[in-house]
Parts: C-alpha cells; sequence; structure tokens
C-alpha cells in the first residue's frame, strides 16, 4: 500500500442479521486531506466510521487505516487516530489542563511530552489564564477549540470529526474551520461527518452515502458540475432524496 | 388583530454561585400575524429564555409581552390554550405510543384527533405506520414529526418551535420547512429558532440575535441590502495559507473561510481586486480565483457580531 493513503478501503461492508448497513464501499482519502462523508441519518456512515476506527470489525472487504488493518490490527489504528464529536469529547468537570493531561496520558506521551504538549496547547489556544477553568464554564466555541487540540494530541495520522460544529455562533465556526485548515496543512488528514452542507463546501472531496452505498465522491465543485447544483445542498438532496431506507 | 406577538423591553436575568448571566437584555420586537418569524442566533444567545417567557414557562426580570393580544403575565392560562410549543429538547413520553401520545395531548386540550385531523394529515400520514411504537424507539426525524402533530393537535393560533431542526439531516430539514409553509397557508402564526443562518431565507422576517441582545430584525433581504461591502470571494491552492496572508494585510478589515472560498472585506472601498492581485504575486499563490459576491446571513451576521 502506498503511503501517501491514509485511509483505503475496498468493498467494505457490514451485516446486521438481514440489513445491509454498509455495502460494498470502496475509496482512498490522501495524506492531509480533508474529506467529508455525508449521507442522510440512517444512510450507514456511523457504522463505517466505526468500522474504520477499529471498533467494529467488518462483515467482508478490506480496510486499512493509517497503514493497519481494521480486522487484525485495530488496536494499532486506536493509538494512530484522533477522534472528535460534538455529543462527547471533554470531561466537563475536569479542568482545561486535567482535561489535556488526561487525553495526553491516555495517548501514552511522556510526562515531558506532556508538558511541553499543555505549554503549547494553551498558547496557541489563549487559554493561558483558564487552565484551571472547569471545561463547563467554558463558552461552547472555546470547548470545541479545546476539544479538536485535545483530539490531535498525540499528532495522529488522522482526526475523524462527527458533527463538529453545530450551535456555535459563526465566528467561532470559521475559527474552527482556520484550525482544521492548519492541521492539515501540517499532513493530518481529516475525516468530517456534517449536517451542514455548507461545511461540506470546505473539503477537498466529498462522498456522500445513500442506503449503504457510496453513491458520489469528488470535489465540491465536480459534484456541483455533475448534479447541475448551485450548493452542496442542492447536490445532497438529489442524491438522499432517492434513499429508499427509512431513517431509523 | 395586526400582532400576533408583541415584546416590549424584556430583559432576564440568572443568578448563580459566582457570576449572574444575563441572558435576555431589554429585547423589543413584534410578530405579524400569519408570518414565520425566524430567531436565528448561536447556543447560548438567549433563545429558549425568550420561548420559555412567551409560552408563559418562565417570568421575566423586566418588560412586558403578549402573545395573540393576551399578556404573559396576567393572561397565562389563555395563552396556553391557544399556543402550540414544541421545545427543543424532545419532551413527549417515550413509553406511550405514537397514537397515545397524539391522544394524550388532544385530550389535554378538550379535542379529538378527529376534529383537527385535517391540520396535522400531511404529517401524521408519515409516521402513521408506525402507530403503535413507542415514542422512544422513534428515530430523530420521526419524533420531530410527532412533537409537531402534538404542538398542532389543538389548532394553536401561534406556534412557538424551539431548534426544530438542530441535528436532522438535510432532507429532513427541508421537509420539515415545507411543512411550516403549509402550515403558514392555514394562518398559523410560527415563530421558529435556530442556529443554522441559512435557514434564514426560509422565513418572512427574521431576528438576529447574539449573548441576550437583538443585532437586527428584518426581512432576510433586507438584512443583505444592509451590509457594509463590497464582499469578495477568493481562492487558490493553499486555502489556509492564503486565509493567513489575507488576513494579516492591514488593507484588510476581515477575511473569513467561506467553504471553497474565503470571503474578503476592505477597510477602504474601491480597488479590491488589484488590491487582492497584489496578495496572490506577493504570496506566489496558485490556481487563484476572485470575484465579487452578495453577502449570506452568515456574512451579516458575524460583521454585526463585531460592531
Amino acid at each position: 500500500m502506498q503511503e501517501q493513503k491514509v485511509i483505503t478501503a475496498n468493498q467494505l461492508t457490514k451485516v446486521f442479521g438481514n440489513f445491509t448497513a454498509v455495502d460494498r464501499i470502496s475509496f482512498e482519502v490522501d495524506k492531509g486531506e480533508i474529506f467529508g462523508f455525508l449521507g442522510a441519518n440512517g444512510a450507514g456512515k456511523t457504522t463505517a466510521m466505526r468500522m474504520l476506527c477499529g471498533l467494529l470489525l467488518p462483515s467482508s472487504g478490506q480496510a486499512t487505516v493509517a497503514g493497519f488493518d481494521v480486522y487484525r490490527q485495530n488496536e494499532q489504528i486506536k493509538r494512530n487516530i484522533g477522534y472528535m464529536s460534538q455529543k462527547f469529547s471533554l470531561y466537563e468537570d475536569l479542568t482545561v489542563r486535567e482535561n489535556i493531561r488526561f487525553y495526553a496520558g491516555i495517548y501514552g506521551l511522556s510526562d515531558e511530552q506532556i508538558k511541553l504538549k499543555t505549554k503549547s496547547l494553551l498558547g496557541q489556544l489563549h487559554l493561558e489564564k483558564q487552565e484551571k477553568t472547569l471545561v463547563r464554564d467554558l463558552p461552547l466555541g472555546w470547548k470545541q477549540k479545546l476539544a479538536f487540540s485535545i483530539a490531535i494530541v498525540h499528532d495522529p495520522a488522522i482526526v475523524f470529526l462527527d458533527e463538529p460544529t453545530g450551535g456555535v455562533d459563526p465566528l467561532a465556526r470559521k475559527e474552527f474551520w482556520g484550525m482544521i485548515y492548519e492541521t492539515s496543512a501540517k499532513g493530518i488528514t481529516i475525516f468530517v461527518t456534517t449536517h451542514y452542507m455548507d461545511e461540506a463546501e470546505y473539503c477537498n472531496r466529498v462522498s456522500i452515502m445513500v442506503d449503504g452505498k457510496i453513491e458520489a465522491l469528488d470535489s465540491p465543485a465536480r459534484l456541483m458540475k455533475t448534479y447541475g447544483a448551485d450548493s452542496m445542498d442542492g447536490v445532497f438532496l438529489k442524491l438522499a432524496r432517492k434513499a429508499t431506507r427509512v431513517g431509523e | 388583530m395586526e400582532h400576533a406577538i408583541i415584546v416590549e423591553h424584556i430583559e432576564k436575568n440568572y443568578r448563580s454561585k459566582k457570576t449572574g448571566v444575563q441572558a435576555l437584555k431589554d429585547i423589543s420586537f413584534t410578530v405579524n400575524a400569519g408570518e414565520i418569524f425566524g430567531l436565528i442566533g448561536p447556543d447560548g444567545a438567549g433563545k429558549t429564555s425568550l420561548f420559555r417567557i412567551l409560552t408563559t414557562l418562565l417570568l421575566a426580570d423586566k418588560g412586558k409581552a403578549s402573545v395573540d393580544g393576551f399578556d404573559v403575565q396576567d393572561n397565562y392560562k389563555e395563552i396556553r390554550c391557544r399556543v402550540g410549543y414544541m421545545p427543543g429538547r424532545f419532551s413527549l413520553y417515550p413509553d406511550l405510543s405514537v397514537e397515545e401520545n397524539l391522544e394524550f395531548f388532544a385530550s389535554i386540550f378538550n379535542t379529538t384527533i378527529q376534529e383537527n385531523y385535517e391540520l396535522i394529515k400531511d404529517i401524521y400520514v408519515q409516521i402513521e405506520p408506525f402507530k403503535k411504537r413507542k415514542a422512544g424507539q422513534l428515530s430523530g426525524g420521526m419524533k420531530q414529526k410527532l412533537a409537531l402533530c402534538c404542538a398542532l393537535i389543538h389548532k394553536p393560533s401561534v406556534l412557538f418551535l424551539d431548534e426544530p431542526t438542530t441535528g436532522v439531516d438535510a432532507v429532513s430539514r427541508k421537509e420539515f420547512w415545507e411543512m411550516l409553509h403549509r402550515l403558514k397557508d392555514q394562518g398559523i402564526t410560527i415563530l421558529v429558532s435556530t442556529s443554522y443562518m441559512d435557514e434564514a431565507g426560509l422565513c418572512d422576517r427574521v431576528a438576529l440575535i447574539q449573548k441576550g441582545e437583538l443585532l437586527t430584525v428584518n426581512t432576510p433581504k433586507g438584512i443583505i441590502a444592509e451590509f457594509k461591502g463590497p464582499l469578495w470571494a477568493v481562492k487558490a491552492k493553499e486555502m489556509f495559507r492564503l486565509l493567513d496572508a489575507i488576513s494579516s494585510d492591514p488593507q484588510v478589515e476581515s477575511c473569513y473561510p467561506f467553504g471553497q472560498y474565503h470571503h474578503v472585506v476592505f477597510k477602504v472601498r474601491g480597488g479590491e481586486e488589484g488590491k487582492l492581485r497584489q496578495i496572490f504575486q506577493a504570496g506566489h499563490f496558485n490556481e487563484v480565483e476572485v470575484h465579487p459576491i452578495e453577502a449570506n446571513i452568515e456574512d451579516c451576521f458575524m460583521s454585526l457580531m463585531k460592531d
């Protein structure tokens, strides 16, 4: 496998009983790419993502993440990826500093590395004065930036962002995307799911899942051209409305 | 009646141990009968506090408000009979079936499903195949449809929808807005809140709200017309480096990433394209593209946030 491919999936499939949640999906994601993974509720995104994160064994097909095999090397995968979701990321009853220390420790950073990382991270986020603040008392926009920084505290090959930016003000959202661009420029791959179709337009390439299959995969500009739409919202609606599955 | 909702100088403070929070600061606006009015702002802007005050579930510290001609404090019972309220958090009975929930809300309001079936028919037929299922076991989109049916079953004159589309996928969102427009056609006034800026365009008028303050109240077109432009869209191969280069130019007022483009406003009007070309040249950017564009609601919101 090539070194520049951070994800390779070939005919990846997951069957639950007689229900095929993910149906032979094949795609590759490059190093440093911002890859959007879209689909309506129930299309199979979460199941696919759980397989790629090493949390769920596929029924058939092949996949590697950060060079590791999803069947045999799922523990190595977990160590080499970052994960952040809107629903759960940080411990609200720990301080900013404690959250950094906790996650850095979990990812096996040495005490020396943790010290350095804590300092640089607090500096980058301008949170030096809030290091002893409980995370629950931070504004939502700051929480999201902190959660993202912590998700990549161990310099993973790839970070999975599961609907990361709901509910924040537009300025905080822009700053968050600025951080994503910066991270991708450093060579860390970004794999992001979102319900905001305008956010899909930030991605280098976007895949759209319908009923367990990848129905479209291309750059936002080319998708808009192919489907004759003037926004990703238009592209998504054209594809997702073909779905026959009920979102459960 | 011309105004379905009148809000005058409403204030609300919450006191916690350490600090007080001013949730609503001197809020005033009116909603016309029969319009879809959007309250648009991020989490923590004060949207839910305002909804609770207007649905008589919370008392304001200062100011006055009325719904359908009734004062929220003195005539709260009348208001409760005539409004429908769909809170942000799913608040139906998870251990009752779809049908039982709807029957329950109908009987609370002394009516029956049959009596107002016409109003909910379009929405209810979509969940009817699952009417024996417990509400707690429905998917997000179906829960939302059931909640809307329950909020409508007594034929309210004013409908309050607190973030009905949060976490809902783009297809369901679109369908939901189509439902709202059909309800509007039946004469129901709708106050709806959202943190999705792109939904502003689906409302007749909107109020942009941030940290307890109204930034502006206008039609979506009116808000866009007020934007202090001109606004330029730029792109290049290296988007992050471009963002950095433009943001650090002293002539630039603001530069934010917007999907495939960055949106740029200069401090002084005129000659924008030339100034941008200079930045491209100095930074040796490739595959550049630059053109003027019309602002969207998000551009306007950010510009108003800074004022």
